[in-house]
């Protein structure tokens, strides 16, 4: 289908963009455009303005920084994907953007706008939870920052007011002791996930896991901590059994989603769980 | 301000084309309906099949997921680009048309277009492709007739030719 009528600006800066968002009643950031036109090429949203920040110089960019990386909002994600100091400096993050889609969506997608879109089957949310990023919001009230952990609130859904943009995504470079490993069921490449994880463990001299990460998606309304699994594997050696244990633990406490065109909720908590167990175990044993 | 028709001008195939697109043509509409270039398909208009596919500053894009407007100023390379009379040392076919042709890749059509310029990219890429990751790197582009195994072969059967073919400046 044809998207409804809207108004279009294209904003040069942040400033200009946040006159502009704020000039509608329902407007919308547009930056690669790869969830928000789908979306509204079946209606699902009608907006009466979308201000396009793809051309802003300001969010075009992405750095290296005190061991974070941060990235602009209108990246796509394709051109971290390449870059070979990318994948130096976050090889997890290039994992994962593998994951995502397909090439054609990534030359045009962005990490931002995938977190500002929030679809709880996509990877890069549960990236950012797992490895504690945060995004840079600006808005009327001025600049803030939203970690994580608070950002996702629900399907599709965010802490992100009115009015308010990602200018950009915060993403710790994981410790050089950390071991991390992200994989998904899906039913073919480039689908979303059926289920996924992101884990990370670092271990100490004795072997013991000193740290412990385990996030789901594609399984709830938002990415989500395996909390569960996580406190079984902490202080321990990552022995098999552990593993098991851990695995066997991953959904205590998750609210599991399912639906009746992709996957039930069983599917999802049994293919979860035997993903979560290939994936620690490709950590413990570092060959991620 | 506006959700009146905007002018719109791009580099196509090499050649300067304006036109004009009301914010939400996207890019797919816009060469159809405003520039007469209709060997750009339009399957799902939601980005999940892949026969809109065309090159955007280089890189393969879906032109369903574009709007015309946020390509003014870009250069776009479309299926009509790959072949014909007045394009430097270009036969009348390009060879990956050829293999396609070849190779029976083909059957109703719909999804070659989509099928030919994400296959352009990907020769661009790197010309050592092995069947399984060629597989995986055309797993955006949907076709129900041939089953893909023959658009993977005349993929791979093309890609000597393209890789020269590229190398001679052919990409525009």
């Amino acid at each position: 289908m044809k998207t409804a009528p809207f108004d279009y600006v294209r904003a040069d800066s942040v400033a200009d963009a946040l006159a502009a968002l704020g000039s509608a009643d329902d407007a919308r950031v547009l930056a690669g455009g790869q969830s928000l036109l789908p979306v509204m090429a079946l209606r699902l949203a009608t907006p009466e303005l979308l201000v396009d920040i793809s051309r802003c110089p300001e969010l075009r960019t992405y750095r290296r920084e005190d061991g974070v990386l941060t990235v602009g909002a209108a990246v796509p994600v394709r051109t971290l994907e390449l870059d070979p100091a990318v994948g130096g400096a976050h090889p997890l993050l290039v994992r994962t953007l593998r994951l995502v889609a397909h090439p054609e969506i990534r030359a045009r997608g962005t990490l931002c706008g995938s977190l500002a879109h929030a679809d709880p089957a996509a990877e890069l949310p549960a990236l950012l939870l797992a490895t504690d990023g945060e995004v840079e919001v600006a808005g009327p009230d001025g600049p803030r920052r939203v970690a994580a952990a608070d950002l996702f609130t629900g399907p599709f859904g965010t802490a992100l007011g009115e009015g308010e943009l990602v200018v950009s995504a915060r993403l710790p470079l994981p410790a050089p002791a950390a071991r991390w490993a992200v994989d998904e069921v899906s039913r073919r490449p480039g689908d979303f996930a059926l289920a996924g994880v992101v884990c990370g463990l670092e271990l100490d001299g004795a072997g013991r896991c000193s740290s412990a990460r385990v996030v789901l998606f594609g399984v709830a309304g938002t990415p989500v901590r395996a909390a569960g699994a996580e406190q079984l594997l902490l202080g321990e050696r990552v022995t098999g059994a552990v593993l098991d244990a851990a695995a066997a633990a991953a959904f205590d406490g998750v609210e599991v989603v399912g639906d009746e065109v992709h996957a039930s909720a069983d599917y999802r908590r049994r293919a979860g769980r035997a993903l979560v167990r290939r994936a620690l175990a490709a950590v413990a044993e570092d060959r991620s | 301000m506006t959700r009146d028709p905007v002018r719109v001008t791009l580099r196509v195939n090499g050649r300067p084309e304006t036109g004009w697109a009301e914010p939400r043509t996207t890019l797919a509409d816009f060469l159809r309906q405003e520039l007469g270039l209709t060997g750009t398909h339009v399957g799902c208009e939601q980005g999940v099949c892949g026969a809109c596919t065309v090159v955007l500053d280089g890189a393969a894009v879906r032109s369903c997921l574009v709007f015309a407007v946020q390509a003014d100023g870009c250069a776009v390379e479309t299926v009509e680009g790959l072949a014909g009379e007045g394009a430097p040392g270009r036969e009348a076919v390009h060879p990956l048309q050829t293999a396609f042709r070849e190779a029976s890749a083909v059957q109703c059509g719909f999804c070659t277009p989509g099928f030919l310029m994400t296959a352009l990219v990907a020769l661009r890429e790197r010309d050592d492709w092995d069947r399984a990751a060629l597989r995986e790197r055309l797993g955006g582009n949907l076709c129900r007739c041939t089953g893909y195994q023959t658009v993977v072969d005349a993929v791979l059967a093309a890609a000597p030719e393209v890789r020269a073919l590229e190398g001679e400046g052919g990409r525009r």
